[in-house]
């Protein structure tokens, strides 16, 4: 094993803004392993068909509306807005319906977590193959040959139409910080700190953090805990949406099982930064991402994972409960 | 009657908490429920606010029948309660307690908001002192006192409180009883479930003995106190 720190020292700070772009994403997607946590105390692992969906939405959006070339200008923010919100649009209902059909039923007769977990665990098989067959799926329902050959290919990468001119913003010494980059960075935060705001701040987010903390005493409240659970699931939805709208700007590549290794990373910053705290999925998210974009660098990329891993294991010997600890409710500055 | 319980029974788990019990409370008094620990006091509130499933019998409140509406609902009818020992969000502030305690109302900018609130702090100085202290690091006692007060926030017409006294000084509780008697002079029903029987007999002007899950003795809370049996089972020869 070779360590390669001279390119890691001389690409420092690409290294770090790249890494910070993917660890942006993860944090994203990470609110949602995150929040579920908070209220139900159950991991969701269906979470990462949700996203993978949300790259699909966005993919035919940008496939249907760019035509030929790159429009430019205000037609491309057009497009790029348009792509987000179908990705937000499809992961909140992908969302809505698993808290409807997997979860909902067994919550309402109490079934234990580990029930749900088995529920999640079939979901995500189940969202993930319907994704994987959708050529089968259109085949079935009678679609004909031009769009099944669109929406096909089923198992292969789907590449995105690339839309943003990836130009480089500035430089710092050798080193270039990209356009791509910075926008990911930054919706990220932003997004975050909108939800964090939200669950801080509104009626609706008490509520959430109420039954976070204590669902007995939140229903003595006036919380209807089956709304509290949907605008939950609702939210992580939506985050995830946005994931995948800037995982497509970047990687610009999507397949039925993109889901999981992207799921279990962002349940790994979640779990870094302290599950069940918004704001650990963010530190969580960022750390993971950097750290691990830093190891791959030094040992090479086929060490990325390892990297990852290893980092979560070390960082829970030491502080079991992640960076932040605290769960959503009792989490305060 | 504002509320009335009829032939209500309560299963925890396979054991009957609840057998057969009946009572009412009228609209403007303060009624007890008073009984050792295990003899079914929580479980009888927890189920008037429907967190626990009934098994028979129902439970009516202004004429309607609410046996089987959700938790939110009867909240949202004027049924608050202050939960058993230290039920309030300790996550959360004093100031964001009491907001919780307002949930369902839709008028929180108002004025009507703001005297509740004011009201709240007049009874308890203690919590206007403290509004922006983290509700987890404040003493037993003012935890009690801002569970009241979160339950007052619901401006409801019916407030049950469970066990209020509980693990507080002998000054505090005589200042708790002394605020509950006000609360319920303000006008609202109270529906209080104690163990101290002596403070809570002298109170309420119904009062009800709660054994292993039934109702074994009722009478005003004159009655009551001044029986030999109760005197030697609950108040400790005397009062």
């Amino acid at each position: 094993m070779d360590l390669n720190f001279s390119f890691f020292f001389s690409n420092f700070p690409e290294l770090t803004v790249t890494g910070l772009a993917f660890g942006a994403i993860y944090a994203l997607i990470a609110l949602g392993y995150t929040m579920v946590y908070g209220v139900l105390q159950l991991i969701n692992f269906a979470h990462s068909e949700v996203f993978m969906y949300g790259t699909f939405a966005a993919l035919w959006f940008t496939m249907a509306t760019v035509g030929g070339g790159n429009p430019g200008g205000f037609q491309t923010l057009a497009i790029l807005i348009g792509a987000l919100l179908s990705a937000m649009a499809m992961s909140a209902l992908i969302a809505l319906i698993l808290e409807r059909v997997a979860y909902r039923p067994l919550i309402k007769r109490n079934a234990p977590r580990l029930i749900a977990l088995i529920s999640a665990i079939g979901a995500s098989f189940v969202l993930a193959e319907l994704m994987g067959l959708r050529d089968r799926v259109t085949g079935w329902v009678g679609l004909d040959d031009d769009l099944r050959d669109y929406v096909g290919r089923a198992r292969i990468n789907n590449s995105m139409p690339n839309i943003v001119d990836n130009k480089v913003l500035f430089s710092i010494g050798d080193a270039d910080v990209r356009m791509v980059d910075v926008i990911v960075i930054v919706a990220a935060i932003v997004m975050m700190v909108a939800v964090d705001q939200f669950v801080r701040r509104s009626r609706l987010g008490r509520g959430i953090r109420a039954t976070a903390q204590d669902p007995e005493t939140a229903a003595l409240m006036g919380v209807n805990s089956t709304r509290v659970i949907q605008l939950t699931f609702l939210l992580g939805g939506l985050m995830a949406g946005v994931a995948a709208f800037l995982y497509m700007l970047k990687i610009e590549v999507t397949k039925f099982d993109v889901g999981f290794l992207l799921g279990v990373k962002a349940f790994t910053a979640a779990v870094l930064g302290g599950i069940g705290n918004l704001r650990g999925a963010l530190v969580g998210g960022l750390v993971l991402g950097v750290v691990e974009n830093w190891g791959s660098a030094i040992l090479g990329s086929e060490w990325r994972h390892v990297v990852a891993f290893v980092l979560l294991v070390v960082i829970l010997l030491f502080r079991p409960t992640g960076i932040l600890g605290e769960s959503l409710g009792k989490a305060r500055t | 009657m504002l509320l009335e319980v009829e032939g209500l029974c309560v299963n925890y788990g396979h054991i009957e908490a609840i057998r057969d019990i009946s009572f009412g409370v009228p609209e403007g008094t303060i009624t007890t429920l008073i009984g050792a620990n295990g003899a079914g006091k929580t479980t009888t509130l927890k189920t008037l606010s429907g967190l626990r499933k009934v098994r028979a019998g129902t439970v009516k409140f202004e004429g309607r029948d609410i046996t089987s509406i959700p938790p939110y609902e009867r909240v949202e009818m004027g049924i608050s309660q202050s939960p058993e020992g230290r039920g309030i969000f300790p996550g959360m502030t004093v100031t964001e307690n009491l907001d919780m305690g307002a949930y369902v109302r839709r008028d929180r900018k108002s004025t009507a908001y703001e005297q509740d609130l004011e009201r709240v702090f007049t009874l308890f100085p203690r919590l206007a002192e403290r509004r922006q202290q983290v509700a987890g690091t404040m003493s037993g006692g003012e935890q009690q006192m801002l569970a009241i007060g979160r339950a007052l926030m619901a401006r409801p017409r019916l407030v049950l409180l469970d066990e209020p006294s509980m693990g507080l000084a002998p000054k505090l509780i005589q200042q708790i009883f002394d605020i509950i008697t006000e609360i319920n002079q303000q006008g609202t029903t109270v529906l209080l479930v104690e163990q101290n029987a002596a403070q809570s007999l002298k109170r309420a002007h119904t009062a009800h003995i709660l054994e292993t899950g039934q109702i074994v003795r009722s009478g005003t809370g004159a009655e009551l106190a001044g029986d030999e049996a109760v005197k030697a089972a609950y108040l400790g020869g005397d009062v």
